[in-house]
């Protein structure tokens, strides 16, 4: 019942989750999901609440071990470390509300997620190099908080917090970015911004983007995922997506599908 | 010369420069009664200042640095008890419950220099320890209090049960035992260690400041505001959490210590619950999250404490709840935090005398300034 259309050697992955359940107490988050991703890639995943893509998440980061199935990440098994772990092995995440560190400036807040030794010695007696530097400088330019960059992050709007946690993530550099919701409370410019923004990222790095916002996921031009109750309903082009039977099944009144956002 | 007092030089230099002469004033003015308070007021400082880093820094509340409060107080006391004791003589209190033979435990304490090491080494492991523990089972927030009151009961009653070993209730006197040929509750002794602990308290905020002020110190900050999205950053909290825990730990052993010495006596009290409590009043009143509150709000509820106490003993308890209430409503940030606030200005302003602005009229014509605050000002609108 889940169609590939992209079937490759294993090895040749940059994640896989081979048939993946989680289970809360009898209620099965995720059923037997399996989802590959290429080096490079960029993904859309969507589905209706409750569908299991923040799980999803969870598991592919460590926050839920899986009751069955494994998640390989580069060929190797990632099921049973912990979040820095993973995150250190070149996973990052952004979250669906935006969480920053409210008591620090935007520049602190990218310090911190700058890529880099993350133990406390080399926080007390190492400094930032200067290609760090440049790096957290060059992303508070992008994401335009160049001149809040000195004031507690808790007094950013929604807006600038979303760009500031994406700016974050871009920081620490990971090689595969999954994030959640990038877009939710954006304005139509700023989505627009994010969009490209993600669409630059994607080749050298691999993305993920969870999303209820359909324009946003037509402007991405990728390949979309659909899960529904805990598995890969179809998976396919935007249009090809849109006009799945099953699809419109599941998303009830398939034409207002901009308003379920 | 006219550089050295520019304003920026000033704000530097000033309080440095205070704290020098209040250490060289106050011995000659204040009576040995008060300078010796004082003393024993600023070694709690030091306490409050690793309250504040696992608390108001890190967002652990911690019910139980009397633990290691009194773990650094016993380790000097025990040194002072078999300090100038002729060869097989034993201090006085184990006669009492027959004790023959020095227990072994207190074998290494006859040594100053194991002795100067273990006032912050014993509390800083014993801290390590229990930290790592319950930080690597990811206890937190309320738990997290609770399981350090726990423990601060068990080690007082322990304390407590312990006659033939560090003379249970009673405590270890201080004030009788002899340094360097002098008497530790002389006057002259007295003043030396208040010296001794004002160079502490120095010692002890430059390290709190070196901790808190670069990276390590933001990492502690984020782990109070938001400690999963660290761990998704690649950090590992529970190293962080333990480092901190026995920094607090050591800094509590040597105010244990110099507090100890100060007042005469060691005792199984200094592991009550309510004096724990009580250091966390001390920095929430001050101002958590500020070094500087921690070390205000120490002294400062100190002397009130003695002052009140005084005048009106029965009155302090009341007033204590008062101010911890005022702070907790009113004042959440402490009395540092208030007066970085602009809190004595609005307190002004409502008697009646507003403050006025300081501005450069160059700068209120310039169209730039003029256009930027214009844009500023509808940004601020337009956020919701």
């Amino acid at each position: 019942m889940t169609s590939t259309p992209m079937s490759r050697p294993a090895s040749m992955n940059l994640l896989e989750l081979q048939g993946v359940t989680v289970s809360f107490d009898g209620f099965l988050a995720l059923n037997d999901l399996n989802l590959q991703l290429a080096p490079g890639e960029l993904r859309a995943v969507i589905g209706p609440n409750g569908a299991g893509k923040t799980t999803f998440l969870d598991v592919i980061t460590g926050k839920v071990k899986p009751t069955r199935g494994d998640v390989v990440f580069r060929g190797r098994s990632i099921v049973g470390r912990s979040e820095h772990h993973i995150s250190r092995l070149g996973i990052g995440r952004k979250f669906q509300t935006p969480r920053v560190y409210q008591n620090l400036s935007p520049r602190r807040n990218l310090e911190l997620a700058v890529r880099g030794p993350h133990g406390p010695a080399a926080l007390l007696f190492g400094s930032l190099s200067s290609e760090q530097r440049d790096r957290v400088q060059h992303l508070l330019s992008v994401v335009g908080l160049e001149r809040q960059a000195q004031q507690p992050a808790g007094g950013l709007s929604h807006g600038q917090k979303q760009w500031l946690e994406i700016a974050m993530l871009v920081a620490q550099d990971p090689e595969l970015l999954l994030v959640d919701e990038p877009v939710a409370g954006l304005t139509d410019e700023e989505t627009a911004r994010t969009a490209d923004l993600l669409k630059q990222l994607a080749g050298d790095h691999t993305v993920l983007v969870i999303e209820h916002d359909m324009e946003f996921i037509r402007d991405l031009q990728a390949p979309v995922t659909v899960l529904h109750e805990g598995h890969v309903l179809c998976e396919g082009s935007m249009d090809q997506v849109q006009n799945d039977p099953r699809v419109i099944e599941v998303y009830l009144g398939s034409e207002t599908q901009e308003d379920a956002a | 010369m006219a550089d050295l007092l520019s304003s920026r030089n000033l704000r530097r230099w000033l309080p440095w420069a205070l704290i020098v002469l209040a250490a060289l004033v106050l011995p000659v003015v204040l009576p040995p009664f008060r300078l010796n308070l004082l003393g024993r007021f600023l070694s709690l400082g030091i306490v409050a200042l690793g309250v504040d880093l696992i608390w108001g820094y890190t967002g652990m509340l911690s019910l139980g640095q009397g633990i290691f409060f009194a773990l650094g107080g016993y380790a000097l006391a025990m040194y002072l008890q078999l300090n100038e004791l002729k060869p097989g003589e034993l201090p006085e209190f184990f006669s009492l419950y027959g004790v023959k033979s020095l227990p072994a435990f207190w074998q290494p304490f006859g040594s100053p220099l194991f002795t100067l090491v273990a006032i912050w080494v014993i509390p800083a492991s014993v801290a390590g320890v229990l930290g790592y523990l319950v930080f690597r089972n990811r206890i937190k927030g309320v738990y997290f209090s609770i399981l350090t009151q726990a423990a601060l009961l068990v080690f007082f009653n322990f304390f407590n049960g312990q006659q033939k070993l560090i003379n249970g209730t009673n405590g270890l006197k201080t004030s009788t035992a002899r340094i360097f040929g002098e008497l530790i509750g002389s006057d002259v002794m007295q003043r030396n260690l208040f010296w001794l602990t004002v160079v502490i308290t120095v010692a002890a905020y430059l390290l709190c400041r070196w901790l808190t002020a670069g990276r390590f110190g933001d990492a502690l900050i984020a782990i109070r505001d938001d400690e999963p999205r660290l761990r998704f950053t690649g950090y590992n909290p529970t190293a962080y959490k333990t480092v901190v825990f026995a920094v607090a730990g050591a800094l509590a052993g040597i105010s244990g210590a110099l507090y100890t010495v100060q007042s005469g006596i060691v005792s199984p009290q200094y592991m009550a619950v309510p004096f724990s409590i009580e250091m966390v009043i001390w920095v929430a009143v001050g101002g958590r999250g500020t070094l500087i509150g921690a070390l205000l709000g120490a002294v400062l509820i100190n002397y009130a404490k003695s002052l009140v106490s005084e005048a009106l003993p029965e009155t302090w308890l009341f007033i204590q709840g008062g101010l911890f209430l005022l702070v907790v409503l009113a004042l959440p940030d402490g009395l540092v935090g208030w007066w970085r606030q602009g809190g004595p200005g609005r307190l002004i302003a409502m008697v009646g005398w507003p403050p006025r602005t300081a501005t450069y009229p160059a700068l209120d014509l310039d169209p730039q300034v003029a256009a930027e605050q214009d844009q500023l000002e509808r940004r601020g609108g337009g956020q919701g």
